[in-house]
This record gives structure tokens, sequence and C-alpha cells, in this order.
């Protein structure tokens, strides 16, 4: 079998050599940079700090509460994906245009202004303390932040996809009299799961890295609200270039396993998908 | 078809009378509280915070925020920053959609692991990485300092790290939506004997308008706003190498709350600029059609 | 649906046009600014700095450059680049063309000089007062009125009492808090005479006190609920979040946050014994030797000791080196008994070692709270 199976479109050896090319500038030599940076280190060094109890620590914390914000994006994004394409209602371009708002503000000020919001004299927070509810500096905070940086990423990729849904075939199967349920089941989350997927996915990429917002609103006590990319600043504040490449690196490494599987997934349920309408 | 035109399709099919009028009008409701819920908690009461602060001493000092020098070249720099950005991942976005969803190859997810990864990676990290290689103690520090090559600490490194950081934006938008899509167009117009650009621009395009759009707001929004590795790299020397982001932080760090938040203001202008490019597509959509 | 979108392809091309053209438009209007250096008439300084320094040398800048002109007929433009200490120190070790530094501690500039190579060993004898022009210490700042009546470092540790202070491991003035803080118990313990660190005999006394010393930093750490990355971060977690009871930070920060914040809400409390900060300032020399600035960089430093800006320290609540700037500020300044990093620590490099360091006492406590 050949690296590619025969098309008739053309333009592959362009935009291939092009992806490539792009590719290994931008983020592969960089990337290797971080990874020559590691192995010039000393292995006990490297060991001692990716393996410490409050690396581990946060590890657990950085990647568990990423792994909730973005399972909660990828239940609310959809909705929120979901009303804005199919209803009308006042204000609706308004919401629309507002979804990309997270991104666009520095991480800095969404910290900052949910950290307002959330804290015990906040508009919330005050409401939320009679019930022992503390938000601001818990980990529940940090699920909140990541939650927000990550929410444009699912609401805008399933968007397109549920425009494109064909309307017509879902209107065919509501004829023949198939329920609302089955209608979604079996014709348009399978046609939008890919891009949920992929929504789901960039959120929890990017939530495991985030350091701007989080930073303001964890504690940042050392073991219970220290995440990951803290650790990193804190290495590079003792000068220690090589430890904070390595846990950089262990980041790296285990966000591309679980890309790398999720996108594996993908390409599986593709192929199934595919088969199932041949 | 998409946005503006299943909308019209929508509101149809809820007012068609029959056994789920009643579910559908239910159905629309709870979608439409629970969203606005949900962004009201999350998104809508930290934005009110900003407008808040920003306006907190009325108009006058809101505006006269915009007046320091400093502001001004933050600015300038942000846009600058965007403006050569934004453009190099929507090209490298096309192509390589282009290249992933059209054809099969082996070692697909791999690639499309590798462009995801920039996201994952933590912005101090981004940052990093160049001064790994462009700092004075990095592998082409000292070479670029004999030839007076400023890399990071100047416009080049704040560039690179944005570029770094807003890689996949567009890419990762177009992919599963050219994926969805499937082929069969353009098969049928290359048969017909079109091109290859006259295909993309033909029928490719206009199919994946509303995921370029997106992807290319987000681009430009992340673009703008990125904070963590652009720190890194900028020096934060003030009227230089300061960005928007890196200069709100310091504004606030001054007390100089209204001003902080009067500049972060400043950045949900996007999101007018977002709903002008909406409005404008699909205007231009439905004049075309009614055509 | 084909024909359609054929038909469409047109707008969506032309939006697209508009963004990219809008885009290219305001990267039109952006030019270069010059990268610094000297000629004839102008010269421009890089001053890189810590966080809490920016209102003060704003104003000294422009002090500066009227006297420089008068001077020597030149136009100086002094740039200002402000972060967290460390990190400062970080990117002129990475290549940020700084002519002088002017750090929270002596360690970051020692770093400067020991990885970066930067500048000479001797840098801290080239100017008076350790390359210290202004000095401050660690004070509490409490809700007004004082209602948990917080009045010395040992009602910190009292049951209930929640303090604000910055993460040591991130912040150059954390460092100052922690010190003070141990240095105060440490005293006490060895009946205020610092002198018998260094006294043989007194060896057993020594290890007792650096014990008792752990134990109190360890229990006011675990009695912290946020650590914020730098300085101004606890200021404002404690001042406009309202949480905790004390917030133990840098005199000069509290006098402003006093000042910025209103009276009204916050008071300052001087403990019986804190901590003699010095924030020391350098000369860049590959830097002004490479850019040709050392004699307008070696006036800015020299002109931090003048009367003027000895003053302008003073105003901007650093406690200022010479005696006459001192007494005009009095009120702003009251005594307080304070203690050297020398005498207690040994100097900035041991401290360094023994508390902040990977592994090191800082870290040994904050696992120990779980």
């Amino acid at each position: 079998m050949s690296f590619r199976q025969p098309s008739i479109l053309p333009g592959f050896g362009l935009t291939f050599g092009f992806t490539t090319f792009f590719l290994g500038a931008v983020v592969l030599l960089p990337l290797t940079a971080l990874v020559v940076r590691t192995a010039m280190t000393d292995w006990h060094h490297v060991w001692d700090v990716v393996s410490s109890a409050r690396a581990l620590a946060s590890y657990r914390l950085s990647f568990g509460a990423s792994l909730l914000a973005a399972s909660i994006n990828a239940v609310f994004g959809f909705i929120i994906a979901w009303t804005l394409v199919r209803y009308d209602f006042p204000g609706r371009k308004i919401i629309d245009a507002l979804i990309d708002m997270p991104f666009a503000l520095p991480t800095a000020v969404s910290g900052i202004a949910l950290t307002a919001v959330f804290a015990q004299n906040g508009w919330f927070g005050k409401y939320l303390e009679p019930f022992g509810i503390k938000v601001a500096y818990t980990w529940i905070g940090i699920v909140i932040a990541l939650t927000l940086i990550g929410l444009p990423f699912v609401v805008r990729s399933v968007q397109p996809a549920l425009a494109e849904v064909q309307r017509d075939l879902e209107d065919a199967a509501e004829t023949l009299g198939a329920g609302r349920f089955y209608v979604f089941l079996r014709i348009i989350l399978p046609t939008v799961l890919p891009s949920l997927a992929t929504g789901f996915t960039m959120a929890f990429a990017r939530a495991v890295g985030e350091y701007g917002s989080v930073i303001f609103i964890a504690g940042n006590l050392p073991l219970k609200t220290e995440i990951t990319p803290l650790l990193i600043v804190i290495r590079l504040e003792e000068f220690d270039y090589g430890g904070a490449a390595a846990l950089g690196f262990v980041m790296l490494l285990i966000s591309f396993v679980m890309l790398l599987t999720i996108n594996l997934l993908q390409a599986w349920g593709r192929r199934r998908l595919v088969g199932d309408r041949r | 078809m998409a946005g503006h035109g299943s909308n019209v399709h929508s509101a149809e099919l809820a007012s068609r009378p029959g056994r789920d009028g009643l579910m559908s009008a239910l159905a629309r409701w709870t979608f439409i509280s629970v969203s606005l819920a949900f962004l009201a908690a999350l998104l809508f009461a930290p934005l009110a915070t900003v407008f808040v602060t920003a306006f907190g001493k009325g108009l006058g000092p809101y505006f006269a925020s915009f007046s320091d020098s400093d502001t001004a070249a933050a600015i300038k720099l942000t846009l600058i920053t965007a403006a050569i950005v934004v453009p190099l991942n929507t090209i490298f976005g096309l192509a390589a959609s282009w290249a992933i969803a059209k054809f099969d190859f082996k070692g697909k997810s791999f690639l499309i692991t590798l462009i995801d990864l920039p996201i994952a990676v933590s912005p101090v990290i981004s940052g990093l990485v160049y001064v790994l290689m462009f700092g004075l103690q990095g592998w082409f520090g000292a070479w670029l300092q004999d030839h007076n090559i400023s890399i990071i600490f100047a416009l080049p490194g704040i560039v690179l790290a944005t570029l770094f950081v807003t890689f996949p934006y567009v890419a990762r938008e177009l992919i599963p939506l050219m994926e969805q899509l499937g082929n069969d167009e353009e098969e049928a117009a290359i048969t017909l004997g079109a091109g290859g650009w006259m295909t993309f621009f033909r029928v490719t395009l206009p199919k994946i308008r509303w995921g370029l759009v997106y992807g290319v707001i987000l681009c430009n929004a992340r673009a703008m706003g990125e904070f963590g590795a652009v720190s890194v790299v900028s020096g934060h020397i003030r009227g230089l190498t300061n960005t928007m982001p890196l200069h709100i932080e310091i504004l606030y760090n001054e007390y100089a709350f209204v001003s902080a938040f009067a500049v972060a203001s400043l950045l949900t202008l996007l999101a007018v600029a977002t709903l002008v490019i909406k409005t404008l597509v699909e205007w231009r959509t439905g004049y075309r059609r009614r055509r | 649906m084909t024909s359609d979108s054929m038909a469409q392809s047109g707008s969506t091309l032309s939006a697209l046009l508009i963004v990219a053209a809008s885009a290219l438009l305001f990267a039109g209007c952006g030019g270069s600014e010059p990268a610094g250096g000297a000629t004839a008439d102008t010269v421009a300084l890089l001053n890189v700095s810590y966080d809490p320094t920016r209102e003060f040398y704003r104003e000294f800048d422009t002090s500066f450059a009227r006297e420089w002109k008068e001077k020597t007929g030149q136009t100086v433009t002094v740039k200002q680049s402000h972060g967290g200490s460390g990190q400062q120190a970080r990117a002129v070790i990475d290549g940020l063309d700084a002519d002088v530094v002017t750090l929270a501690l002596a360690y970051d500039i020692d770093s400067i000089q020991q990885i970066g190579k930067r500048l000479g060993a001797d840098w801290q004898t080239r100017l008076p007062n350790n390359s210290s022009p202004y000095t401050s210490t660690i004070v509490f700042l409490v809700r007004k009125g004082n209602p948990k009546g917080i009045h010395d470092w040992s009602d910190l540790v009292k049951p209930g009492i929640e303090s604000i202070a910055p993460n040591p491991k991130t912040g150059g003035g954390a460092r100052w808090v922690y010190l003070a803080a141990w240095g105060f118990e440490l005293q006490r313990n060895l009946g205020g005479d610092f002198g018998k660190l260094a006294d043989p005999a007194a060896a057993d006394e020594v290890a007792k006190a650096q014990i008792a010393a752990e134990q109190f930093v360890g229990q006011l750490y675990s009695q912290i609920p946020v650590l914020d990355s730098g300085a101004r971060g606890s200021t404002n977690t404690f001042v406009q979040r309202g949480i905790g009871d004390v917030l133990i930070a840098w005199e000069n920060e509290a006098l402003l946050a006093i000042k910025e914040m209103g009276p009204g809400s916050v008071e300052m409390v001087i403990p019986s014994i804190s901590i003699l900060a010095e924030p020391p300032v350098a000369l860049v020399d590959t830097v002004v030797d490479r850019k040709g600035t050392r004699k307008v960089a070696e006036a800015y430093l020299q002109h931090l000791f003048t009367p003027a800006g000895q003053l302008l320290a003073a105003k901007n609540f650093y406690r200022p080196r010479d005696s006459a700037a001192l007494e005009q500020y009095r009120a702003q300044f009251p005594d307080i008994n304070l203690f050297t990093i020398d005498a207690a620590f040994g100097g900035w490099q041991k401290a360094q070692a023994t508390h902040f360091a990977d592994g090191a006492t800082f870290d040994r406590i904050s696992q120990g709270r779980r």
C-alpha cells in the first residue's frame, strides 16, 4: 500500500508540502529546543523534578480540572451552539458575537474579573459564601477559569457543523415519523460528533497549559491548588531552566498521548461511519 | 443553509401545528434559558465587571485612559502583531485542511496531533522555547548579538510567540468541517473539467465559509489576547514592547483600575467586528440568493 | 445547494479580503522605533526594575533627564521595564539590553553576574551603601481599627488569624517577608542577640532557636490561604477581595496601598522588629559598553544618591539613606528596630540556599502543610 490513497483531486503536493514546512518551522523547531534542553539536563535532576510529590499533585490537579472543564464545555458548548444556530431570539446576534471574548480578553483580565465575581465579597461569591461554597482560591475556581477559556472552542467547532447538518434529511426523517430523540441520535449527533470531539480536545488541551487566569483565582498553595505551569514558573525563578524544560516536556508528552488517542479514536469513528453509509 | 437560513427554517418548524408543537416550544425555551444562564454566570458577569470598573468613574476618565502614549503604543503593537500572524496562520489552515481532509494518507492522526500541540503547550513554555533558541544563553543568542539582530525582547519575538500560540486555530476549525462535508462535489467539479484553484474557490470555499470565518476570528482574538507566552519574550519595555494584554496588567498593578479595564474593554470591540463580519457574509449570501 | 454555493464564493472571498486588507492597513501604520544607544544630542537608557518601583522611577526619570539636559545639553529618554524581580533578572540574563538594573534583592543581580556574566563581580561595592540608594522594610496592613488586635509577629500565628503574603518561590518581596518572620523568632529565642549566631559557644542555643524559627514560620505560612505570585497581587487580594486579617507587605507597598485605596479601609501596624530590605542598583557593563552609554548610565545611578533623588525616593515611600530627606518625611517613616540579612542569615547567597532553593526550608514547611 502506498503512502497515500489515489484521488482525482489535485493539490496534495503543494498543500501537504506547505503544511509540513510551516509546521516544522513554527512548531517542531521550537519544541525541539525544549526536548534538547531537557535531554541536556542531568537525568537524576530531571527525574527528581518531574516525580516530586508536588509535581504529581499538580499533574492530578491540572489534568483533572482540565478534563472536568472540557467535559462541562462539551455539554454546555453544544447546547449553546444549538441554541445559536437553531433558534432566533432577541439578542442572539450579540450573544453569538460575544462567544469569542474569552480568547480576546487577556487571560489576566479574565482571571481578575472571575476572582472579583466569585470572591467572598463578589457578586456571586457573597451568595455562595453562606452555603459554605468557596469558589475563588479553591479547585472549583480553577475549573471555572478553565471552562471559561475553553468555551469558544466547542461552540465555534460545533456551530458550522450544525449549520451544515442536512435539514432535508432531518425533515424527511421526521415526516416519516421518526421521534425527535431518534433524529438527534441517528442523524444530528453523528454529523456533529467530529466537530464536538475536536472542540473538546482543544478545550482540554488549552486548559492543561493555562497559567494567566488560573493564577489569580487559584490559591496557589503547594499540593492543594498549585497547577503544573506554576511549578514551571517556580523552576524558572530558581534559574533552573533544565527543570522547567523537563516539566514542560512531561506536560507535552502527556498531552501528546491524550491528543493522539482522541484523534485516532476520531479517525476510527469516521471510518466506521463512512463504512456504515456505504 | 447556514446561520440565517436555518433560523427561518426553525421558526417555521416551531410554528408548525401538530403533536410536536408543544414539545418543540418547550425544547426551544429550555435550550435558550440553559444557554443564557450558563453564559451569564461564566461569561457575562466577568465582562460586566470589566465594564463596570472601566466606566466606574464616568466617561471622562474612561476616555482619558486612551490618551496615554504608552497605551497607544501597546495598541499599535498588538494590531501589528495580529496583522502579521493571522494571515499566515489562515493560509496555513487552508493548506493543512485541504491536504488532511481531502486525501487519505498514512500518519494522518499523527499529523493532526502535531498541529494540535501548540494549544496544549503551556504559554510559559511557548515563550521559554524562544528564549532557549534566541536568548543570550541560547543556541543562536551570541551570534544574533554580534550581528545586532534582536529577536526576543523585540517585535520578531512577540510575533513568533504569537504565531506559535495561535498556530492551530484556523486549521482545526476547518479540518473536521471539510471531513464532514466530503469530497463528492469537488470530485464532480474536477471531473467536469474545473481546475484545482477554481474548484477550491467556487466549490470548497463557499461550503466552509463559516468555519473559515470562525477560525480567523478565533485566531485573531487569541493573537490579540495572548498574555503568557508574549510576557516571557517581550521584556516589558514600556511604550516599546508591551502589547495590550501586558499593558493592561501593568495598569492594573499601578492601581489604575479604570485605565486597565478601559483598555480591556477595547478588546470587546472585537465582538463588534465579529458581528459586522458575520452580518456582512450573511447579507451578501442572502442578497445573492434572492437574485 | 451547489449552484447556491457557487454564487456565494465571491462574497465570502470579498469578506475575507476586507479582513486581510484592514489588517494590513494597521500594519502599514507601524513604524519601527530607534533601538536605543547614543548619538550626539540624544541618548536612550533602559532601566530594568521590579514591580513596586514604577511610580518612583517615573518621577525620577523626569528629574534625571532635566538635570542631564542642563549639564550636557543632551536629551536623555529613559525607558522602563517592570516585572517580578527574578523574572526581570532572567530577562537581562537572556539578553534584554538593560543599561541599569534596579531590582528587589542582591541575589537577583548576583545571578545576572554569575549566570549571565553581564557585569563585574564587584558590582555591589561600586556605589555607596551596598549599592542600595533607598531601603524599605516589612510591615503589616490590617483592617480599619485593627479588629483582630494584631501588633507583632507573634500575633500572626494565633488561632484563626489569616495572613496574606506572596509566594517566596516566585517573588522577591515575598522572600523579605519570610526572612523577616524568621528573623523575629530567631532573635526572640536568642534573647535579641544575633551575635550569638557566630559564637561557637552558643551553638546549641542557636540550633534550638533555628528549630523554633522554622516552626514559627511553618505555622505562619499554614495560616496563609492565598499565595499570590507577587507583592502587588497580595495587596489586591487583601484590599480588593477582602481576604485575610493581615497583609504582610513592603512598607512602601503598604503606604502606597493606603494612599491609593483610601485610608478609610486599612491601616498600618509596625512590628517590634523587622528586616532592613536593601533593593540594590547596578550598571550592566556589557550593555553600556556596547551601546556607548556608560557615562550617562553612571550619572543616572549617581543621581539616585543625590539629595534630589533621595527626596523623590522618600516621596514615593522608600526610606532614603540621606538623613535630611528622612527628616523631611519623618512622619511617614517611624523608627523601626531593624536587622540586616547579613547579620541574621549571612547574606543573600546563604539565605537563598538555606531557605528558598529547591528542597530547602520553604519547600519543607510547605510539604508539611497538606
